[in-house]
């Protein structure tokens, strides 16, 4: 490694691992962190960076993010979305297979992570498909793709209906140790709505999607779990009864993880409010109910990751009557943040809050990162969890707008994002910059 | 002829079986069934008989004159409802060696086509007096069906995904005759055991006589239960193969390979087709076996197949053996034999 030696002193270490909070220096070496603890405060060679009491953490592991490339660079690229990631304070992306062609064979995996390695500044580590073309038909090449480098095996952002093709595609995986992940929805049930199906759905003259669209496909993954024994990971769930679902099955001991995203811990059906199809999400925003079941499934361990669920769309797919826009919504820049409201409010303690953002995705997908750890990978940052700001669209890095924050007063942002040893993101530097 | 044919017979199997059976005045069959429907069944001893039987069938093919007349005035009928070359033909050769009138029926061309059950089917040819019918049907339990609404001997050719039970003889007969014994070996049988009748008679005469089966395959192509049958099974096909003394490779269906048990012929040969760097971590005598027809760079690579340690073309000689040795055995129980 060519980087000089960092040393972050006067730091609020905080290791979500082991959930232990400490004052004190951390000093990298080499890509990795080489020593910490409260005595460090000194390195001969080391570029130092005093930190002034704010928080030193692992960075944070998407285990969801919708990139357009290849196929649809306007909306996102490789180099778009590591930017984006970096000023967000997250080093690890795992990037979804529904690209134009689809991640489902071994020469574009190959090709996604050299490309990534190229030009992005965070890691992105693609998902392949679980079947061809994400048609949900036939399996895809497991044993192939994971030997070029695929992290985990997914449809994205579809179901496989077929439970014959999931049930084979499992056992499959489990030959090869591959970990699948699912979107629990169930597309003949969602049919043609377009948000939570209820009261407020009625009003707004909206098709709803009921919540057994999800319960219904997950409680099925969990009887194939059952049968076959792969390692299965729910990309997301929305609402109580999923976390009940999920909370048995781990009772029962199956080798099942789940996820919820940033927007379901955020926000509810209400925000739609006059139609604003920034928050056209699948699954869609659940009721206010749900999202507190959301925050209580996190708190207890039944939920394990927080992902972004970063889904750039542009304009031209979102300026549109809402039942005709697309689904999705950019995330990557407010992750922390966002999941920040939880800590500022009570919800959930910093520690537990970051291990789902980092140690636990990093668990799932057998990364070394996600934990200050001396010997792991030196993908930190360091971030004011109080400094407030609010939200101008016009500030993201991401080639999509799409964010549901936008002019939303949030609290907490990333001063430094590092990858391996190098700094890849720096406000301190961008202030700077804006004050000459 | 035919009945000193049977005494000889006895007596050169006689050591093998003075523990379970007495010889008596009347010499009795060394093969005590009426039927071969299955590996299932059989007696280690009944397995040693007709490989003892076979290996003298093996000298008589070997000769210019290879017509006998054990069967002499014997009707044979093969009746394939599934489509076969090799096994046909192979039972064909064995009657025909064997002096009997070999009468093959075409299913595509037999009222089974206008819509005749099986029985009626059986009953129609029961009529023709038969001596010995040989089947092969594509449904699991078929041939067992046929046995019970016939008079003659009944030889299953392959029912299903069942038992075939004349291609683990061969099998059987091809390895000792190799390595001398069958007992204390190691066998490996890969790929698509799910499907596979070969797989199940050759898990059950090779256990039966001794030697250590392992099953080798992807999780899909595994039928549920076997591993709790004692088998040891493997989804990594070099662990599978380390220490193996033969390596059964088993043919997958075009039908299976795209996307419904296994992503792709690409990825099957990668993890599951037999090669010489996944050979190599067999024992080097190791001796590799194939029922045939072979897809080549699909379950096996073409070096392999043709390699100094491939078996393939030799258990296509013993199987005229084997049949003979069925053939001949199963005569000495007709009426008049």
């Amino acid at each position: 490694m060519g980087t000089k030696p960092t040393l972050f002193k006067n730091a609020r270490l905080v290791d979500p691992d082991t959930g232990r909070e400490q004052t004190g220096g951390l000093l990298v070496r080499d890509g990795v962190i080489q020593d910490f603890g409260p005595q460090l405060a000194q390195a001969a060679d080391a570029e130092v960076i005093d930190c002034g009491g704010h928080v030193l953490a692992p960075g944070l592991i998407d285990m969801r993010a919708f990139i357009g490339e290849p196929g649809g660079p306007y909306r996102e690229t490789l180099k778009s979305a590591g930017e984006a990631a970096a000023a967000g304070g997250v080093t690890t992306v795992v990037s979804m297979p529904d690209t134009s062609p689809a991640l489902d064979d071994p020469a574009v995996i190959d090709f996604i992570v050299r490309r990534a390695r190229d030009t992005s500044v965070v890691n992105i580590l693609p998902a392949a498909a679980l079947t061809k073309g994400l048609k949900g038909e036939e399996m895809a090449e497991i044993g192939r793709l994971k030997e070029a480098g695929a992290i985990a095996f997914t449809d994205g952002a579809r179901s496989v209906t077929n439970a014959q093709v999931m049930r084979r595609a499992l056992t499959y995986a489990r030959d090869f140790d591959a970990l699948i992940v699912h979107h629990v929805e169930d597309p003949n049930l969602v049919g043609q709505g377009v948000m939570n199906e209820g009261e407020f759905a009625s009003r707004l003259g909206l098709p709803g999607i009921p919540r057994e669209a999800e319960t219904i496909m997950l409680e099925r993954d969990m009887r194939l779990v059952r049968l076959t024994g792969a390692r299965y990971h729910a990309a997301m769930i929305s609402c109580a009864d999923s976390a009940e679902i999920v909370r048995n099955a781990k009772a029962r001991g199956l080798p099942v993880t789940c996820g919820v995203s940033i927007n379901h811990l955020s926000l509810n059906e209400n925000d739609i409010g006059d139609y604003r199809t920034f928050l056209k999400l699948s699954p869609p925003l659940r009721h206010e109910d749900d999202r507190q079941a959301m925050i209580e499934a996190l708190a207890d361990g039944t939920i394990d990751v927080i992902v972004s669920d970063h889904n750039p769309q542009d304009v031209e797919n979102k300026r549109l009557p809402f039942a005709e826009a697309a689904n999705g919504a950019v995330g990557l820049e407010t992750l922390l943040s966002a999941a920040l409201r939880l800590v500022h409010s009570d919800r959930i303690s910093l520690p537990k809050i970051l291990r789902a953002l980092s140690t636990k995705p990093a668990e799932i997908l057998g990364l070394p990162s996600g934990r200050l750890k001396v010997g792991a990978p030196a993908d930190l940052i360091l971030f004011d969890p109080d400094a407030p700001y609010v939200l101008d669209k016009r500030d993201l890095k991401s080639l999509s707008k799409n964010s549901p924050f936008d002019e939303a007063r949030l609290e907490g942002q990333v001063t430094i994002t590092m990858v391996a040893g190098r700094i890849v993101f720096d406000r301190r530097s961008m202030s700077q910059e804006a004050n000459v | 002829m035919h009945r000193a044919k049977r005494s000889l017979l006895a007596a050169s199997t006689g050591s093998a079986y003075s523990d379970g059976f007495k010889m008596t005045d009347t010499p009795r069959s060394v093969f005590p069934h009426r039927h071969l429907l299955g590996i299932e069944g059989l007696s280690p001893l009944d397995i040693q008989a007709l490989l003892d039987l076979a290996d003298q069938k093996v000298e008589v093919s070997r000769q210019i004159e290879k017509r006998k007349s054990s069967l002499h005035g014997r009707t044979q009928i093969n009746l394939f409802f599934e489509p076969s070359t090799r096994t046909q033909s192979s039972f064909e050769i064995a009657g025909k060696r064997l002096g009997a009138d070999v009468m093959n029926m075409a299913v595509a061309s037999s009222s089974v086509k206008k819509g005749e059950t099986l029985i009626d089917t059986a009953a129609t040819l029961n009529a023709m007096r038969p001596d010995i019918i040989v089947v092969r049907h594509h449904a699991a339990g078929a041939v067992h069906l046929l046995a019970r609404k016939v008079d003659c001997a009944v030889v299953n050719a392959g029912d299903g995904a069942h038992e075939h039970p004349t291609q683990a003889l061969l099998d059987a007969l091809t390895i000792r005759r190799n390595k001398g014994r069958i007992e204390g070996l190691v066998v490996a049988i890969c790929g698509d055991i799910l499907h596979s009748r070969v797989a199940r008679s050759n898990m059950i005469l090779l256990a039966a006589m001794g030697a250590q089966v392992r099953l080798v395959a992807p999780t899909n192509l595994l039928p549920p239960g076997f591993a709790r049958l004692g088998f040891p099974t493997f989804t990594n096909m070099r662990q599978g193969l380390e220490g193996a003394d033969i390596v059964m490779m088993l043919r997958l269906q075009r039908e299976r390979m795209n996307g419904s048990f296994v992503p792709s012929v690409k990825e099957y040969f990668r993890f599951y087709g037999l090669d010489q760097e996944k050979l190599s971590y067999a024992k080097p005598d190791a001796l590799v076996m194939h029922p045939g027809p072979m897809n080549r760079g699909v379950e096996i690579s073409s070096d392999v197949a043709d390699g100094a340690q491939s078996l393939i073309r030799e258990q296509v000689e013993m199987g005229v053996a084997v049949r003979m040795a069925v053939l001949e055995a199963l005569a000495s129980h007709l009426p008049n034999g």
